[in-house]
């Protein structure tokens, strides 16, 4: 977040080309056009580049604009800047204001691929798939040349099976649709599945590594659980009984609660018995649910406040808070089973502002 | 082991019974001859004595359920019980009630109390749904097996609030009469006391009209039907009977007409609070005071303990009560100043919910009476589930049992 009061420098003009939508692949809508058999958009080569050229004055532009350097403005600098200086409220990521590099923004178009005279520059241009079966080649080119560096290697003695294998942990193959965008032509699947079978053929010999660089170019990083929640410990109090504390968070309801272990079940909350503070049976039963999955229910005592919101997001944050605390009771497979009940998610519904 | 030879020698043909009994607690010599109770250990009615006394109704008790007699529901009853409990008489077809330890306690003050002084006043409060009217009703049939005359304001909450009918008193200024409510409660009074009715006489005249008065040495019947047939005059001869009750209750004049009292009112706290009445009071309209009402003037002098020879038995209730807030249940914060100096002195009660065992006994009876249909209710996980949802409260149970 930027912590610096930002005043928009007036003596220059500054333009940027920030826009709100992706460029689907429809024509433009314009009078009597037949829309059905116009394919998809035409950008000419001239027409990107100066598209290019203008992101990159503008970058620099908003790289003045926020005080920072030029030549060190990252895409996430960037993003950060526009989401700081277009604040949106709307909940779709998507429809947010953006300012991407225009190889992201139009999509990828093949080039005129003959010639004056019409004869094709590439060889295989007569396939139907070019890019498809020349990726192929490349790819047999290579297994060929790791076989003849393992015939190498056996000729001088030095074969060993045990060299460095390429980490696959964390990542995926590329999906069909994504090599699609890649090669801008259509696969079927049986081309997809031939692909993938050759680039685990490839993987399958000793020697693979020396093609580490190519091969990750088709896999995709999964994405790591960025907000894993850390457990929170166990703490014991001067009787030696155990208990934990934690929180949760429901609209604009907080909660906070302390579990303690060999109780009988009293629940108390903001000084007031449960039964006196939640009447209606729903939330009630939002505050037993996590007990009952565990199957601890007669074990606890909670102990909890809550302020904001209603009493259904009241009980919602109790719950979700009683969730929290019960991690460092329960073991980990048990820790999974309530991640995947939806008791460990915080629910990311929020109100909605007054639309006109 | 003394005791168990002890026994075999008293009553040698049940001795293989009363073992089972002298396990469990060493208090079973005196107790052997009196009680008449199923010695079966059968395990379905583990929850359940077929003690129909509750005079005999003791520690050993508690949890269990006795059955009310239909004729006493019938007599005892008519307005009494409270309508959750009524439906659910109409839908098991039997009158189960729980003994319970602060009813126990209740009787046994009754029992040890000396009747020829002023009346204790004995007042059951505590949170809301915990079985405070159904104590005073199973008190209160105690009372009524025992021959003394019942005096039972269901609840007072209904003289103070939502009168359809409010007149002018007839006989002083500034008060108002309740016709509708007054001819009920004597309707009632009736179908409670009829053996009293012609036994009791009247010990002044009364005048109503100038045409209608009851006599001297009238039996107190007459004076209940004329409250019956004549509207106007109900909520006077309310005080009046309520009158020659007070003065009559010692049973210190005649031998024969001897018998003990017991007012019993449920929701005692509307007697000192505020009504939701409005009373047209020249062009402007204010809120009546509970004392300018006939019936709750007489109550109140009812709860004084200015007479003899009977009990007060009082029960609080939030529920119906006008511009309190639900978190209130102390007597002190449900009676306000007045009514607290006004009944001070007395014994209170304390009612709780249920402990582990009456709630397993209500589980069990819910269970036999086939009103848990559920097939998850019946398992362990899901008798926890009703007691964490319920906090053993006896009304939230019932109410969440009504949907299972």
């Amino acid at each position: 977040q930027i912590n610096k009061i930002i005043r928009p420098s007036l003596n220059r003009k500054h333009v940027l080309f920030v826009t709100t939508k992706m460029f689907s692949h429809k024509s433009l809508v314009n009078g009597m056009r037949d829309t059905a058999s116009a394919g998809p958009q035409k950008f000419t080569q001239e027409f990107i580049d100066k598209q290019v050229e203008e992101f990159e004055v503008g970058k620099r532009h908003l790289a003045n604009m926020m005080e920072e350097d030029p030549e060190t403005f990252t895409q996430e600098d960037i993003d950060r800047s526009i989401a700081y200086l277009f604040p949106s409220g709307l909940f779709e990521k998507r429809a947010r204001p953006f300012m991407k590099h225009p190889e992201e923004i139009f999509p990828k178009q093949t080039a005129i691929q003959w010639d004056a005279k019409g004869r094709p520059f590439h060889f295989l241009f007569y396939t139907g798939k070019q890019s498809y079966y020349s990726l192929l080649h490349d790819v047999y080119e290579k297994i060929l040349a790791i076989e003849r560096h393992q015939d190498k290697m056996r000729n001088k003695g030095l074969f060993t099976s045990d060299t460095k294998q390429i980490l696959l942990t964390g990542s995926r193959w590329l999906l069909k649709e994504e090599i699609e965008e890649n090669l801008v032509e259509n696969i079927s699947d049986q081309d997809y599945m031939r692909l993938i079978q050759l680039m685990e053929k490839l993987l399958s010999m000793p020697y693979c590594s020396l093609e580490k660089e190519f091969i990750l170019k088709f896999r995709k990083q999964l994405e790591v659980q960025s907000s894993k929640y850390e457990i929170p410990a166990l703490q014991y109090d001067p009787q030696g009984v155990a208990f934990s504390v934690a929180d949760g968070r429901r609209k604009t309801a907080k909660a906070s609660i302390t579990l303690r272990d060999s109780g009988s079940g009293n629940i108390t909350i903001n000084g007031r018995n449960y039964l006196h503070y939640f009447p209606v049976l729903q939330n009630r039963v939002q505050l037993m649910f996590p007990l009952l999955f565990v199957g601890m229910m007669g074990r606890f005592d909670i102990e909890g406040s809550v302020e904001g919101s209603g009493h259904s997001a009241q009980a919602g944050a109790l719950r979700l808070a009683i969730s929290r605390a019960l991690l460092s009771f329960v073991s980990e497979g048990e820790v999974e089973k309530m991640r995947q009940a939806g008791l460990l998610t915080a629910d990311p519904r929020i109100r909605e502002r007054k639309k006109p | 082991m003394n005791l168990h030879k002890l026994s075999s020698r008293l009553c040698p043909t049940v001795s293989k019974f009363r073992h089972l009994h002298i396990q469990s607690s060493g208090q079973q010599l005196e107790a052997v001859a009196v009680e008449t109770e199923s010695t079966e250990p059968n395990p379905l009615s583990v929850f359940r004595t077929s003690e129909q006394n509750p005079t005999y109704h003791s520690e050993r008790h508690t949890g269990q359920y006795y059955t009310l007699p239909p004729a006493h529901i019938q007599k005892l009853f008519p307005h009494g019980l409270p309508p959750r409990f009524q439906l659910q008489i109409k839908t098991f077809n039997e009158g189960c009630v729980m003994v319970r330890p602060p009813v126990l306690e209740l009787i046994s003050y009754l029992k040890k109390a000396d009747y020829s002084k002023p009346p204790l006043r004995y007042i059951l409060y505590g949170d809301i749904g915990t079985g405070k009217s159904m104590s005073l009703s199973h008190a209160l049939h105690y009372c009524y097996t025992q021959g003394w005359l019942i005096v039972h304001i269901p609840d007072a909450h209904l003289w103070v609030k939502n009168c359809k009918e409010l007149l002018p008193s007839s006989s002083r200024p500034s008060r108002f009469d309740q016709p509708i409510q007054a001819s009920q409660w004597l309707k009632n009074f009736k179908i409670t006391n009829e053996g009293f009715l012609s036994k009791i006489k009247t010990t002044q005249q009364y005048v109503w009209t100038k045409r209608e008065s009851t006599e001297k040495g009238q039996p107190l019947g007459v004076l209940v039907d004329q409250g019956v047939n004549r509207m106007k005059s109900s909520s006077d001869v309310v005080g009046a009977v309520l009158r020659e009750l007070r003065l009559q209750a010692g049973g210190t004049t005649e031998g024969e007409g001897a018998f003990k009292l017991a007012v019993a009112v449920d929701g005692v706290n509307a007697l000192w609070g505020k009504t939701s009445l409005k009373k047209e009071d020249r062009t402007m309209v204010c809120w009546c005071k509970p004392e300018e009402l006939t019936l709750i003037h007489n109550l109140r002098k009812m709860m004084k303990n200015n007479w003899s020879g009977g009990a007060i038995l009082t029960a609080l209730s939030q529920t119906g009560s006008l511009f309190k807030p639900q978190s209130a249940y102390l007597p002190s914060e449900l009676l306000g100043e007045e009514g607290f100096d006004n009944m001070e002195p007395f014994v209170p009660v304390s009612v709780s919910n249920y402990n582990e065992k009456e709630f397993e006994s209500c589980y069990l009876y819910y269970l036999e009476r086939n009103w848990l249909q559920h097939p998850h209710s019946r398992s362990e996980e899901g008798k926890k589930e009703l007691i964490f949802l319920s906090n053993k409260n006896p009304s939230i149970l019932e109410r969440l049992c009504a949907f299972l």
